[in-house]
């Protein structure tokens, strides 16, 4: 019983989204529960649903399918559970990938990496897929996983199911998955029935777990054999890379919002993190008015960010924006309106003018000598 | 140039969605209709460049009767024709909508003035399948490019850019090609009136659909829970940042 | 945050324009510890005053409107939130410049500044609008635009400045506690998601929820929302240097029922064409699931449309610009009620719960002035008895009804309405006994609180024959709309034989128990201490000596008063009888149980008599006197007075027997030439004739019992509402009389003939209008065809100097002067003056 599943990384690490998505995907790579009890896991993801919410019912199941993989389940899909394919893998950390409970890395050449050609990754999966025999493949719901997860959709004929939070089997065949619409904004219940499951996992909503007991790790290289064509759409990356933090990557992100007043009044949030050693994010207001460019906006059709602490300030938390901003651990609003929808959907609120309240902070944090 | 963009009709939501006492739809009896921010960006992209080198955008959807009203907005906006690929209201999943779109494309074709480009959104707001150009675009055998916010002409082909993960990237397709956009590579204009008044009067090109089942079947929908508590106000105007400070330091953001 | 406080004087609901306003009035008022609360953010909690246009026009069809939105434009101007930027309504069609002259001469009564102007001086003004689509304009210099948003936030927060005010935005009310009473339920305590408030005043100014908020309390409130579409575009070229927000005048479409407004750099588009749109209060989304506010609501283009077409004729190239774009488009939604007026006062269910709902921006702090004096106990500064949130009989506060009612007035918003235009929805709803009898009789129906009122009979068509050259044609469109020659020729009927009235709409309300003559005393200025059977008339004055009502009370016993009234001030005057009882008193209302004919003329004895045994004789049955009679088998309460002044009773007589009696009396007439007469003889023409004054009309707050000829030689020694002021007022020379006029010649103008319908000013030997030494303008506050004296009547205040009898005055109509003579001074009758009719 294979499942694989696509890991992203930079030099070697794998990204954090590709990490939830191997956290997923080891649920599919259990196995079935037993023939005996079907409704077993079922029930188990159901009430966990129920009572904590669909993150931490992922979490538990994975627990619990760690447990089942080790029990021989493994030996009932006739090979190890789960694989991942990493594209351009010189330098890559395998045992991290091993405590994530992968067993096989597939690892495709040539090295070094000719780059992102989202046709061709396409073509390796599948064949991979073909050749291991996999019921199911998984990627991270990135901007890649999605482009990638979509050609293997097209060139197998096979549907895929996009941002998944959650996912079993439920039969031969049968997968009971649990996946984000409008942003997150709905989870739908949904049913896929394929020969070979395929889809990709909400970036922001399944935290990473490891296994308790990690694997060891097997690296198989693989050199797929290619067409012309399908290296035909192939990125050229700039060799600069953006200044400084990315928004989806960075650990504090400060947002502005129409509360900011103009252009001209980013200056304090700038400063403030740049002492956080954050970036700053932008509400779509701020950009729809010629602030701020687009880049710079969190939400759902900008940025979705992930960071430790995300400090609103001046947003009112139009839904376009928390969607963006709910994968964030903390989030502290400072708005001068009590009744602001970001102040509701925030841990921590500073009633008070943006104007006053970061300026006053950033001195503060002076004074702590922070620079 | 020749192009079709692609939008679908959603419903226009707030911060909260509304169900359907049986959980199986967005309750939209209040809600008007929108179509993702991102195919408005795709709409204006078209527009933009059939007024740098000539052309007509056509726009097309696929979706009931009503989803005209979609078709009309983007008329308003400089699309030259419209296309409904009329379905019957009912869901239709990525691959069918694909198939239809790939049915009108050939269709085109054959009338001699077939599309060098077509632009869809990255993802589609309600579903957020991310999957339909792709699928069109092996359909057609054409190359195809997502999550695109910077397009430019180039000899015989097109050059798109986007940022991934802080580091931008550019891809050259040859033409025709399917390009999927997002929210960013532009600002979208508004509607004039003169342009709402030719987009009433507009005529809609209608080709009646059928669906095929696909083996993603939605069981039904539902709000997550809330997974945050009542926020705690620390404070009040400036007197606040001292407890600020001490809570970004709890939450150890300050090494 | 603030803290939820446990108690409170009263609890304000909704922090709109008009809570806002409510909570600064009751501040400056007195009032403490009061209460807020908003589920919304502030400054835009977001209700209708967060996508208001914002302008406002002084010319309304009501003077009660009228006087409302002046009052809130001095409260804006002193907030320093008006912007003066002139107001034009321009006419498509040769009707709407006709409308338009008669608008400027309303105005001119009104003391508001308005000119008709031609097209290029309207060009001149607004220079982007194409003159060659209009006739003209009728141009408003006083119009002006605010900012409501902020006048709310300076006036919550001068009220939070007094010590007055606790503010709770993002606080939800989830329900009104009340306890049972006596007469009625009273408030308790409000229930909100931020906690429990006890308090025994509640005000609802929740806008288009405020149905929804009343229904906690149990009570209903005739209002509906109703979407309204604005759209803004721009960038507008001529706007781009503007500072502030406004620099020419706002143009009101008003054929296209339409109008465009400047906004910085937008230009707004408003429409009231398109069709109605009604939501219900229960169906408006929530601020978390309102993609805008929950007041924005989706734009539905396919609606707005034609009105595209409309506003790019008027203003081609500012809105033909393909630069400018629909920035921003809503249905917006606004209240509605089903007869245009605002609700504001106590509740009639709830004691305590109070409504300051359905104000638009124009009159919101006027509103707000007026229900904070309400509920201090003070007469409100603008007399609002016709926006008493009481004045609904209950078939009027369904549903069903408020929605008909708005669903109709919603494309007249801009309409060319005529003041005795009828409503067609709705109706019928309430049918007298003697319904069938008078459509066979081809009776032409205008309705009154519901009720079907024959305003005229096509069976009477045949006596336009017989009083040819009398009945005084009118042959201006205008004035024979909703009029027929047969009201005169009924008229001129009855004085001759005799008429059958139907009075069914009456409301009929017994005060019983014994406090019943303490009770009654205390309201009335007449003295109520008379022998059972004794019928008096006697006006309700307010503590500043107005009229409250005016109406009749029978004694029937020593503890048993029965008031009749006009049914369309039937309620309120109900609930203004229940505020003022004593505990050991009970009004009980038998509007539903009584219907009234009235038999009038000098051949009524006659008939009467012939189908009673009872004496009917003059003094067997002396004018002032009630009693019950035998007619047939059915027993009648009849009572000698009249309204019409001829010889003749009201006859009350169970519902469920008032067809008997009609067909007894229908028979019995036959002899006598009996004629069925409509209300259009009651109403107008009769009293008209007999000096007669009609509360709302004549009888207003703004003038007293002395400057309306009506006070007696003596006052009763008993106390009652308004006597010391009343007492004031008799010491002094009134400051104005109460006159009947007569035109001179309808002729005068050259044109067709005109009458005047009322509202018109009077205008002086040097052609300027009279206005008295308090500065109330003089103008007609009732007019109608006096045919028995030949002339065409009018009633107006007028400045003693002016009050002379065969004084000359002017009539202004249509724009042209009209000679008129006094013809009484005070309120002896023109016809019939020392009432030898009546009492015969």
């Amino acid at each position: 019983m294979t499942v694989l599943c696509l890991v992203e990384h930079e030099s070697g690490v794998p990204i954090e989204a590709s990490l939830r998505a191997l956290t997923a995907a080891r649920v599919l790579a259990a196995g079935p529960a037993p023939a005996a009890d079907p409704a077993l896991a079922g029930d188990a993801a159901q009430g966990g649903d129920a009572a904590q919410g669909g993150d931490a019912a992922l979490a538990g199941d994975a627990a619990l399918a760690g447990d089942a993989a080790q029990g021989g389940d493994a030996g009932l899909a006739g090979g190890p559970g789960l694989a991942a394919v990493v594209f351009g893998a010189g330098s890559l950390d395998a045992e991290v990938l091993g405590s994530y409970g992968v067993g096989v890395v597939h690892a495709v050449g040539p090295d070094p990496d000719p780059g992102y050609a989202p046709l061709a990754w396409a073509r390796c999966l599948h064949s991979l897929m073909e050749s291991v025999g996999a019921v199911a493949v998984v990627a991270a719901g990135t901007g890649r996983g999605a482009e990638v997860m979509a050609h293997l959709g097209a060139i197998t004929g096979l549907p895929v199911a996009a941002n998944c939070v959650s996912a079993e089997w439920d039969g031969i065949g049968v997968c009971r998955l649990v996946r984000q619409r409008w942003g997150g904004l709905l989870l739908e219940d949904a049913i896929l029935e394929a020969p070979v499951a395929l889809l990709t996992v909400a970036a922001e909503a399944v935290p990473p777990a490891p296994t308790p007991e990690p694997v060891p790790v097997e690296v198989r290289v693989v050199r797929p054999e290619l067409d012309e064509a399908d290296l035909a759409v192939m990125a050229a990356e700039s060799a600069e890379r953006a200044s400084g933090a990315s928004l989806a990557t960075a650990r504090v992100v400060v947002g502005g919002g129409r509360g900011v007043g103009g252009p001209e009044g980013f200056a304090p949030l700038e400063e403030l993190a740049g002492l956080l050693g954050g970036v700053v994010g932008v509400s779509r207001v701020v950009t729809s008015e010629g602030w701020r460019p687009h880049t710079m906006q969190v939400g759902q059709t900008g940025t979705r960010i992930t960071p430790e602490v995300y400090l609103a300030c001046g947003i009112s938390g139009a839904i376009q924006h928390m969607a963006g901003c709910s994968g964030a651990k903390h989030i502290i609003a400072v708005n001068k309106d009590p009744g602001a929808p970001m102040v509701s959907a925030a841990d921590y609120a500073v009633i008070g003018d943006l104007h006053e309240v970061i300026p006053a902070l950033v001195a503060a944090l002076r004074e702590r000598g922070l620079t | 140039m020749e192009i079709g963009v692609c939008v679908k009709r959603v419903p226009m939501v707030g911060g909260t969605i509304v169900l359907t006492p049986d959980g199986q739809e967005v309750d939209t009896r209040m809600s008007g209709f929108t179509i993702s921010p991102h195919e408005e960006c795709a709409v204006e992209e078209a527009v933009r460049i059939t007024e740098r080198l000539g052309g007509t955008v056509s726009v097309l959807t696929l979706g009931p009767a009503v989803a005209a009203e979609q078709l009309r907005d983007a008329l308003a906006l400089g699309a030259g024709r419209a296309v409904l690929l009329e379905t019957d209201g009912a869901g239709w999943g990525p691959i069918a909508t694909a198939a239809a779109i790939a049915d009108e494309v050939r269709r085109r074709a054959e009338a001699g003035s077939g599309y060098d480009l077509l632009l869809l959104g990255n993802e589609a707001a309600d579903t957020g399948d991310y999957q339909v150009g792709v699928r069109v675009a092996h359909l057609l055998g054409w190359p195809c490019v997502t999550g695109i916010k910077h397009i430019e002409f180039t000899e015989g082909g097109l050059r798109a850019g986007r940022e991934y993960r802080g580091v931008s990237e550019t891809f050259d397709l040859s033409l025709p090609a399917v390009v999927t956009v997002k929210e960013g590579i532009n600002l979208p204009r508004y509607p004039s009136l003169p342009g709402r008044l030719r987009a009433k009067r507009a005529q809609i090109e209608v080709y009646p659909v059928s669906p095929a089942p696909e083996g993603l079947r939605t069981q039904g929908l539902r709000v997550p829970a809330a997974t945050r508590q009542q926020a705690r106000i620390i404070g009040t105007g400036v007197e606040a940042v001292p407890a600020l400070v001490g809570l970004l330091d709890e939450l150890g953001v300050l090494s | 945050m603030n803290d939820t406080p446990v108690r409170a004087s009263a609890v304000i609901i909704g922090a709109g324009i008009v809570g806002n306003s409510l909570v600064y009035h009751l501040a400056r008022l007195g009032w403490r510890d009061l209460v807020l609360v908003d589920k919304g953010p502030m400054p835009n909690p977001g209700g209708s005053t967060g996508h208001a246009s914002n302008f406002i026009f002084p010319i309304e069809y009501s003077k009660m409107m009228m006087e409302l939105t002046s009052d809130s434009t001095e409260q804006y101007i002193e907030l320093g939130v008006f912007t003066r930027s002139g107001g034009i309504e321009v006419a498509r069609t040769p009707e709407r410049m006709t409308e338009l002259r008669r608008r400027c001469t309303q105005a001119k009564s009104w003391g508001i500044p308005a000119e008709v102007i031609p097209p290029e001086r309207v060009a001149e003004l607004v220079p982007y609008l194409d003159p060659s689509v209009i006739l003209g304009g009728g141009y408003f210099p006083t119009v002006g635009v605010v900012d409501s948003l902020r006048a709310g936030t300076l006036m919550r927060e001068q009220a939070e400045q007094m010590g007055a005010l606790t503010v709770l935005a993002g606080t939800e009310v989830t329900g009104i506690e009340t306890v049972p009473g006596g007469r009625r339920s009273a408030v308790r305590a409000v229930r909100t998601s931020a906690g429990e408030i006890e308090t025994s005043h509640v005000v609802i100014c929740c806008g288009v929820w405020s149905p929804r908020v009343a229904r906690m309390a149990g009570a209903r409130l005739a209002l509906t929302p109703t979407v309204h579409q604005m759209i803004s575009v721009g960038p507008i070229g001529l706007f781009a240097g503007t500072v502030g927000e406004i620099s020419y005048p706002i143009v009101r479409d008003v054929d296209e029922n339409m109008y465009e407004r400047q906004h910085g750099g937008d230009m707004e588009v408003g429409s009231y064409a398109h069709r109605p749109i009604i939501v219900s209060p229960d169906e408006i989304p929530s601020i978390e699931e309102a993609a805008l506010s929950p007041t924005e609501l989706p734009f539905t283009a396919d609606d707005f449309d034609p009105q595209l077409a409309k506003a790019l004729e008027l203003m081609p190239e500012l809105l033909g610009d393909e630069k400018a774009g629909i920035r921003y488009a809503i249905n917006g939604l606004i209240s509605m009620t089903p007869d245009g007026h605002p609700l504001l006062g106590e509740m009639p269910e709830v004691a305590g719960l109070w409504s300051a709902a359905a104000s638009w921006i124009k009159e919101g702090p006027g509103c707000g002035r007026a229900v904070a004096e309400m509920m201090s106990g003070s007469v409100p500064t603008v007399d609002v008895h016709e926006a008493d949130a009481a004045r609904f009989w209950p078939g009027q506060l369904t549903v069903a009804h408020v929605r008909d009612r708005a669903r109709e007035a919603f494309n007249k918003m801009y309409g060319i309405v005529h003041p005795a235009e009828q409503w067609e929805s709705g109706r019928p709803s309430r049918l007298s006994p003697f319904y069938s009898r008078e459509r066979e009789l081809g009776a032409v129906f205008f309705e009154t609180a519901g009720w079907e009122r024959p305003f005229w009979y096509g069976s009477n068509e045949r006596l336009l024959e017989r009083y040819a050259g009398r009945l005084m044609p009118r042959e201006a469109e205008w004035e024979s709309r909703w009029w027929s020659p047969i009201i005169n020729a009924e008229h001129l009927a009855m004085r001759e034989t005799c008429g059958l009235i139907d009075l069914s709409a009456f409301a009929v309300l017994d005060v019983t128990g014994p406090a019943a003559l303490t009770a009654m005393q205390s309201i009335a200025v007449a003295q109520l201490d008379v022998p059972a059977g004794r019928v008096v008339y006697t006006p309700f004055l307010d503590a500043e000596g107005g009229f409250r009502a005016d109406l009749t009370v029978m004694r029937l016993g020593e503890q048993w008063f029965r008031v009749v009234t006009g049914g369309a001030t039937g309620m309120s005057d109900a609930k203004w009888i229940v505020d003022h009882l004593p505990p050991d008193a009970v009004l009980t209302d038998l509007s539903s149980a009584w219907s009234t004919l009235g038999l009038w003329g000098p051949r009524a004895r006659a008939v009467l008599a012939s189908v009673t045994s009872d004496d009917v004789s003059h003094e067997g049955f002396a004018f002032g006197t009630c009693r019950p009679i035998e007619v047939g088998g059915v027993m009648v309460l009849a009572s000698r007075i009249s309204y019409v002044g001829e010889l003749g009773w009201e006859l009350h007589v169970p519902m469920e027997s008032g067809a008997v009696l009609w067909d007894l009396l229908w028979e019995a007439g036959q002899p006598h030439a009996l004629v069925p007469v409509g209300i259009g003889v009651y109403g107008t023409t009769g009293r008209l004739e007999k000096g007669y004054r009609a509360f709302g009309a004549e009888l207003t707050p703004e003038y007293s019992i002395v400057e309306a000829g009506m006070a007696r030689p003596k006052v009763k020694a008993a106390p009652f509402l308004g006597k010391e002021a009343y007492l004031r007022q008799r010491e002094s020379a009134p400051t104005a009389v109460l006159c009947t006029l007569t035109v001179d010649d309808p002729a005068a103008s050259g044109g067709p003939l005109r009458y005047m319908l009322g509202g018109e000013p009077i205008l002086g030997p040097d052609g300027q209008c009279l206005a008295d030494a308090k500065g109330r303008p003089s103008y007609v506050t009732s007019a109608g065809s006096g045919p028995s004296v030949g002339k065409h009547l009018l009633m107006a205040y007028l400045p003693p100097e002016h009050a002379r009898v065969g004084n000359r005055l002017a009539v202004e109509c249509m724009g042209e002067p009209f000679g008129v003579s006094v013809a009484v001074a005070g309120s002896a009758p023109l016809f019939d003056p020392d009432n030898s009719r009546i009492r015969s």
